[in-house]
């Protein structure tokens, strides 16, 4: 009677494995060190590159000639090799590898830490530091400790205007920044089946914030008919009778809009208890919120009207892009005063594209608040998208209406 | 594997944002991680690293996988940190570039002299010994050779 974690590394809970990557991926911001320390290990061989991928998503396009020579000389050698390249507007890695390329019960590696969001799919899919992808890079495996799991047993089914963000925002509160740590975190319950992939996807992305190795949702009929969508036959993964280390019981129905405040990602107030408080900027995107789903519900409540704060868009992907503008969602935030980014990290990691000023204060709806992230002296609440919209209209942190 | 040096002590949940800033990664010149590390957290702690064992509090290197921050504390001369729990990828990073990272709660005045003994086992502050679960026989060995690159070297 096994985890997911454990079915899937083929050990139990505490055991050390080597174990083959299915799915390896850098970015630009990590595999320029990757490459590096790769030619470091002098063997100028890689393992199997149709299992490597490598994405420019964190500063694209780049934003000063430093930047664009380091790129310049990862692309050209990912060029030269067969490894899947996603270069400039493809988009975020975890999004683009949940576009169906991460199917279930695949181990995957990401050079990111917010490589634990495939997970969503049913996936072993954890992040990894530039010298561990070099390894794979040249090896083809890497070595696990197989975590323990903790159980976040969902019951019920949102309600209101919360949103599976307010969900995440809520389990890393209860969590908190390292209660997760080294552990998997098991989305299960029949609240889980009520989640569709783009929300299971939010909230596997989050749970590195609370220091886990990995968040999961078993492979059920959702997962099989998004990937047969992307032209995949997957089986659905039934859970077994295991043992967690904890249990987290949630009701769906108890979560209501919540912000986390600066500069900590577990602590939270409800959106009421913030209303009114002036924003500089308000910011959609990353892979937590940036998906097509979440451009679609901010283009609802904005649509015909005029943001009242600068708003900057980033959709998460090519695909997310493409399809916000064959719906016409796209214009209907341009329309409302949004200004649109090239797919990718946005400003979130604090290098371009709206990086904050002294001072200033932006709503976003990624996954960290970390002090100077955005830019040095700049103040980030975390919020939902539908959060976002409300703010956006009115310049200040505003409650979102009932859909 | 054994070393020592004058503790500077830190805080709980220190992300890896605030070891090197995201402005200041896109670069081959590591010298530039050693001169704003810490940067967004204290400038008065850089000058104090070099030979340095950090004592932080838990949960140390959360958030972001950058390995320039692992990376920026070696190469500004800390001897290891020590802190009752890491967040893993910090600590996979830090053992892969052969920085000893060591899971250890211990109380100690900011100056005061740490030795450590991974071989045997503990960390010793003032008059007090903490005794230190071991490695992985796998981490063991990685950071025996001075980290990953090292091991591969070795071993292909």
């Amino acid at each position: 009677m096994s985890t997911l974690s454990e079915r899937i590394l083929g050990a139990f809970a505490g055991e050390y494995v080597d174990h083959t990557v299915d799915r390896a991926y850098a970015c630009d911001g990590t595999g320029m060190l990757t490459l590096e320390t790769w030619k470091r290990m002098g063997a100028a061989r890689l393992a199997d590159a149709s299992r490597l991928h490598v994405f420019f998503d964190h500063i694209v396009p780049a934003n000063n000639s430093t930047t664009a020579t380091l790129q310049h000389e990862l692309r050209e050698f990912v060029h030269a090799s067969s490894m899947g390249l996603s270069d400039i507007g493809g988009g975020i890695c975890h999004q683009v590898m949940s576009e169906g390329i991460v199917l279930p019960g695949e181990v995957v590696v990401g050079a990111d830490s917010h490589s634990c969001t495939p997970g969503a799919f049913g996936a072993f899919s954890t992040g990894v530091g530039a010298t561990d992808m070099a390894a794979i890079w040249l090896t083809g495996e890497t070595w696990f400790r197989v975590p323990e799991s903790i159980a976040i047993h969902l019951t019920g089914s949102l309600c209101g205007a919360a949103e599976a963000k307010d969900l995440a925002l809520s389990y890393v509160n209860r969590l908190g920044m390292d209660g997760g740590t080294y552990c998997a975190l098991e989305f299960v319950g029949d609240g889980a089946k009520t989640l569709q992939m783009d929300e299971r996807l939010t909230l596997c992305n989050m749970a590195v914030e609370t220091g886990a190795k990995t968040g999961m949702f078993y492979a059920d009929d959702i997962t099989v008919r998004y990937l047969a969508a992307k032209g995949h036959t997957v089986s659905v993964q039934v859970p077994e009778s295991c043992t967690y280390i904890r249990d987290l019981e949630i009701d769906l129905a108890d979560i209501v809009p919540v912000i986390a405040v600066p500069h900590r990602v577990d602590t939270i107030k409800p959106v009421q208890d913030l209303a009114g408080l002036p924003l500089d900027q308000v910011f959609v995107g990353t892979c937590t919120n940036g998906r097509y789903s979440d451009l679609f519900r901010f283009a609802q409540i904005v649509k015909g009207k005029k943001v009242a704060v600068r708003t900057i868009i980033v959709p998460a992907s090519r695909q997310v892009l493409a399809e916000a503008i064959r719906d016409g969602i796209l214009a209907d935030l341009v329309d409302a005063g949004c200004t649109i980014g090239t797919p990718g990290c946005g400003p979130c990691l604090g290098a371009h594209m709206g990086v904050l000023g002294e001072g200033e204060v932006c709503l976003s709806t990624a996954n960290r608040n970390f002090r100077n992230r955005m830019g040095v002296g700049g103040e980030i609440y975390l919020s939902s998208v539908a959060t976002a919209a409300a703010s956006a209209l009115t310049g200040e942190i505003t409650e979102p209406e009932v859909a | 594997m054994q070393g020592s040096g004058h503790a500077v002590c830190l805080g709980a949940d220190i992300d890896t944002d605030l070891v090197i800033a995201g402005r200041y990664l896109r670069t081959k010149d590591h010298s530039l991680w050693v001169a704003h590390v810490f940067e967004d957290l204290d400038t008065s702690i850089a000058p104090r690293l070099k030979g340095a064992v950090i004592v932080a509090g838990k949960n140390f290197g959360c958030g972001s996988s950058r390995e320039q921050a692992a990376i920026a504390l070696h190469e500004a001369g800390v001897v290891a940190v020590i802190a009752p729990g890491f967040a893993r990828i910090f600590f996979r990073n830090a053992i892969n570039i052969g920085l000893p990272v060591i899971e250890c709660g211990i109380t100690c005045a900011e100056n005061q002299d740490v030795h450590y003994d991974l071989a045997l086992g503990y960390v010793e502050a003032g008059s007090k010994k903490y005794p230190v679960r071991p490695l992985s026989p796998r981490m063991q060995e990685i950071l025996a050779s001075g980290g990953l690159v090292n091991y591969w070297k070795a071993h292909l």
